[in-house]
């Protein structure tokens, strides 16, 4: 048997191979999760495609089903990933040690942060793809993506929704016990989905609610990849406000009360 | 080479709890130096404050008051440059519950300049067999060893071990023993807590006995076992000797009694010399001393001498 030789050789790793080593092993730890891919691949999937195909909701606006559904199950896709997933994921780190051991490791924690985001979007864009290519064999026609305007919308209204949804899913994670963590946010995703303009419009709500309904971050990153995806507008500013506005509160709401352990 | 202790702290208080219930201090104006290149082993029961002092150490609390410099930097201001010299085992956790063993300790080694090779510490710590289980699956022991492993895989100056061997079996102890003793022979610098004095004993170069937030007492556990009244020497003879002729060749302060007809009781600093004595003078008298027994306090007895408690309770 050899001898290992322990002697000091102390030394942090180049922090870009740490932020990728850690994306990586993040992704890997959230794929690998049953529970996590019900809630980020099947559930937008078999939504898209059940609702598409029967006629259970009346939708909103011009074209078919899949026209209204599809940019709504692209904002489902992100909040399932960005909210859900992520603060479900923290709070069990948080509880089990995790995020308080790599404390002690030579990962900044605004490098663990950046691979937390950067595995989300990895994520994103699996689901993305996936939802697009299923949206489009239902006979999706997306308006909006021929000027760049419209495609840099899209990834505006995708990016701060993200940053929106991971705010408020951090801020979650890291206030609260893991098993509430885990209960509430599976409780706001189906809320936010049956009330979010996910799959039923707004208009179907009485007025007064549907204002209060048209400020939740789900509802505005639905509402503006609709306005590109399904009717072609213009910039939709109003959504862009209200997702920055959400995004700044959560990150900064985040970054005061997370605790570590 | 080293100009400065390890790890230096004067005075450290830390309290836990808010202004409005009991903030009653964990640690309590605790002073410890620790040396460089050496096994230190903390001793004291659950609640002594052990962990509290390890963590104020490792950069995760902030000293409500005193001072706490480790490798001469300042745990929480200049943590950022600490981190990467240091190894750190937590009492328990610390691994993604769906992450499988090799794969994390693969992982960790990533975050470190010049890790060890992880195949070999797999092999050192018996981890090979459950290198494909996730965390969540491992037994108590593996999980243990895991966690020893991703402390040094990093190749640190400076190892936080805290209670690195509760729940292993008595052979993943030993095999935990070895490493840091190996740790040790490469120049690595061991902190360990521990409530076993048995593991103190074996283990540690210098020992510091924490009890209620303070250390007690520190020294080599020689040092902390040698005199007091529990060093004993027994060995059954004929009953009724005269004890007054060994008493004279004892040295001062020694006692001499026969505890139970046969049974005789040599209270001194149990030495070589003491023995070559009591055997002498048996030889001298015609006596074979049967069941001849040097009793050397341990620090148990120690501990149970400084505080009246037991180490365990």
């Amino acid at each position: 048997m050899t001898t290992t030789d322990y002697s000091p050789k102390p030394g942090a790793a180049p922090v870009g191979r740490m932020l990728l080593a850690q994306t990586a092993f993040e992704t890997r730890m959230l794929l690998r999760n049953g529970e996590q891919l019900l809630l980020t691949v099947v559930i937008p999937t078999v939504l898209l495609v059940l609702f598409s195909a029967v006629d259970i909701v009346a939708v909103d606006g011009p074209g078919k089903r899949v026209d209204f559904l599809a940019p709504g199950l692209l904002a489902l896709a992100v909040m399932s990933t960005a909210f859900t997933g992520q603060a479900i994921a923290t709070g069990f780190e948080r509880r089990y040690g995790v995020l308080k051991r790599l404390g002690a490791s030579p990962l900044p924690r605004w490098a663990l942060l950046t691979a937390k985001t950067g595995c989300v979007l990895v994520t994103e864009a699996l689901q993305v793809a996936l939802l697009t290519v299923i949206a489009l064999a239902l006979g999706w026609s997306p308006q909006g993506l021929a000027t760049p305007l419209g495609a840099l919308t899209v990834a505006a209204l995708l990016v701060l929704g993200t940053a929106a949804f991971s705010g408020l899913g951090l801020l979650m994670a890291g206030t609260l016990k893991a098993e509430a963590t885990l209960a509430a946010a599976n409780l706001v995703f189906i809320l936010l989905l049956l009330a979010g303009g996910v799959i039923v419009p707004l208009s179907k709500f009485p007025s007064a609610v549907q204002s209060a309904l048209e400020l939740l971050p789900i509802a505005a990153l639905s509402d503006g990849l609709r306005s590109v995806l399904q009717t072609g507008a213009g910039v939709p500013w109003s959504d862009l406000g209200i997702l920055g506005g959400w995004a700044v509160l959560g990150l900064a709401a985040a970054a005061r009360f997370f605790r570590w352990e | 080479m080293h100009s400065e202790p390890a790890v230096q702290i004067a005075g450290l208080v830390k309290r836990y709890g808010t202004a409005f219930n009991n903030r009653v201090p964990a640690v309590d104006g605790l002073d410890l130096t620790v040396a460089h290149g050496a096994i230190t082993a903390v001793l004291g029961p659950n609640g002594a404050g052990k962990t509290t002092t390890i963590e104020t150490c490792e950069g995760y609390r902030r000293p409500d008051a005193g001072t706490v410099r480790v490798l001469g930097l300042d745990p929480v201001t200049q943590n950022a440059e600490l981190r990467p010299r240091i190894g750190v085992m937590l009492q328990s956790g610390g691994v993604y519950a769906g992450a499988r063993a090799v794969e994390m300790l693969r992982h960790t080694a990533k975050l470190h300049a010049h890790p060890l090779d992880v195949d070999a510490l797999v092999e050192r710590l018996g981890l090979g067999s459950c290198g494909r289980t996730t965390y969540r699956r491992l037994s108590g022991g593996q999980q243990q060893r895991l966690a020893l492993a991703m402390a040094v895989v990093g190749r640190p100056e400076l190892v936080f071990l805290d209670e690195p061997t509760a729940g292993l079996d008595p052979q993943a102890r030993r095999a935990t023993w070895e490493l840091v003793r190996d740790l040790r022979r490469d120049g690595v610098t061991v902190i360990v807590t521990t409530h076993h004095m048995d593991e103190a004993e074996q283990l540690a170069d210098h020992v510091a006995i924490v009890d209620r937030g303070k250390v007690i007492a520190t020294g080599t556990p020689e040092e902390l076992c040698r005199g007091g009244a529990e060093d004993a020497l027994r060995f059954d003879g004929p009953p009724g000797l005269d004890l007054g002729p060994l008493l004279k060749e004892l040295p001062e302060g020694a006692t001499a009694t026969e505890t139970a007809t046969g049974s005789y009781r040599v209270e001194a600093t149990v030495d070589p010399q003491l023995l070559a004595t009591v055997t002498g003078w048996c030889a001298a008298s015609g006596i074979l001393p049967e069941r001849l027994a040097v009793q050397r306090r341990s620090l148990e007895d120690v501990f149970l001498d400084l505080t009246g408690r037991d180490l365990r309770s």
